[in-house]
């Protein structure tokens, strides 16, 4: 039995988006509705590159304020105090909750700056068309898409703060403007993950091959 | 038979979502999944009894998020006062401190989603179960699967585990009724990524043309 690597884009197929049909790709290449679940076909996600690019450009910058804002604005018997991520991270390393300090350094600063790296490398080494490491970056890539929602943890303890701490004159808590902008480097650098294609890391080996 | 793609009906392969390899389908012995052999990517699994499985946890799923969603998941007392707080009233108290995208964000992720999901999987799995097609199912099932990763509520309860940590120091943390049909949803959610198998849906979808 002679087993040939062939792609579905090779064969002049396309592997619907939505729901794995393979289907027959329309003679102009792109385009067309798969008949069994009514997707868009599209032999690679549209302008995959470019929207991956702007997202992940726009999450780095985005970043900035998410870490240099304030969070949380705290007034506790007439002291207000004002808290970034970092500082929220530190707050815990003093009272000895090492673990929590843990968990949301790793979901708020180390998780959103390994995606923005890991998503910019993928991106460079398909622009390079870079033949190495195939295995290797595909699951760089599915970790990368995996882990990003984890870094909504800390939106969601401020959210839950806000909507508990507010106690008449003891304590008063608020949202604070690094909060929102957090959120939209959780929101931007997911969207840039699931716009990036990685069968493109598979095609700049197919072409090495021909 | 031959292996050749143009000959082979299309129907008997699958193409990897992550590396566009074609594979032919192969019939699989219960629980075994079928994986890439380019890039390890999962194509397909057949799992023990999902359509009833599945239909059975998303039950006990929605009557769970009903009851996380009626009752305070967490109170804070102190001095004398106390609050007590919902999904939604943490969401209100962003909206009303001035911040609308974040209320909006937290909840499409929190509340809406996971609604849409729990309600498209009961449009979907009881009609099939029933040997019915509903309308816009394929729509329907389809949008819950791109919606799927905007789902947050474990993210959601590690959030509480956190919060509550941090207000140990200051007050007095009453967990409620909540918080624990919030911990078992959490596990049947998880129960139902694990028994649903969205390529059954889609072939059943494919037998009924």
């Amino acid at each position: 039995m002679t087993v040939h690597l062939s792609t579905a884009a090779a064969a002049g197929l396309i592997g619907c988006s939505g729901c794995h049909l393979v289907c027959r790709a329309p003679r102009s290449g792109d385009g067309g509705y798969c008949p069994r679940c009514g997707a868009r076909l599209h032999r690679r996600k549209p302008d995959s590159l470019a929207r991956t690019w702007a997202l992940t450009l726009a999450a780095l910058i985005v970043y900035v304020p998410a870490n240099v804002l304030p969070v949380t604005l705290t007034a506790s018997l007439g002291v207000s105090q004002a808290d970034t991520i970092f500082s929220g991270v530190v707050y815990f390393m003093k009272t000895g909750a090492w673990f929590v300090a843990l968990v949301i350094f790793t979901a708020s600063v180390v998780i959103p700056l390994l995606k923005l790296v890991a998503l910019t490398f993928l991106l460079v080494s398909v622009q390079r068309r870079f033949r190495g490491h195939l295995l290797e970056r595909a699951r760089l890539y599915r970790i990368t898409e995996a882990v990003g929602r984890w870094s909504m943890v800390d939106v969601f303890v401020i959210t839950i703060l806000v909507a508990l701490v507010k106690l008449g004159v003891v304590a008063q808590m608020e949202a604070g403007p690094g909060a929102v902008f957090f959120g939209a480097v959780v929101v931007l650098t997911m969207l840039a993950a699931r716009s990036f294609d990685p069968r493109l890391i598979w095609d700049a080996a197919e072409r090495a091959h021909e | 038979m031959t292996t050749d793609s143009a000959i082979l009906g299309v129907e008997a392969m699958i193409a990897c979502p992550e590396c566009d390899l074609l594979h032919r389908r192969r019939a699989l012995p219960e629980g075994g999944s079928a994986c890439c052999r380019r890039c390890g990517a999962r194509l397909y699994t057949l799992r023990r009894n999902s359509l009833n499985r599945s239909l059975a946890l998303t039950l006990t799923g929605a009557i769970l998020f009903l009851i996380s969603f009626s009752f305070p998941f967490l109170a804070i007392k102190a001095e004398g006062l106390m609050e007590e707080t919902t999904l939604l009233s943490g969401v209100n108290t962003l909206y009303l401190q001035g911040w609308p995208a974040l209320a909006a964000l937290v909840g499409f992720t929190t509340v809406m989603v996971p609604i849409f999901q729990l309600a498209s999987l009961l449009y979907v799995l009881v009609p099939l179960k029933l040997g019915r097609r509903p309308r816009f199912l394929a729509s329907v099932f389809r949008l819950a699967r791109t919606l799927h990763p905007w789902q947050m509520l474990e993210v959601f309860l590690i959030g509480i585990l956190v919060a509550m940590v941090k207000l140990t120091k200051m007050a007095t943390i009453v967990p409620g009724v909540a918080v624990f049909a919030f911990a078992a949803l959490i596990l049947v959610l998880a129960a139902i990524g694990t028994t649903l198998e969205p390529q059954l849906i889609w072939e059943r979808l494919e037998v009924k043309h």
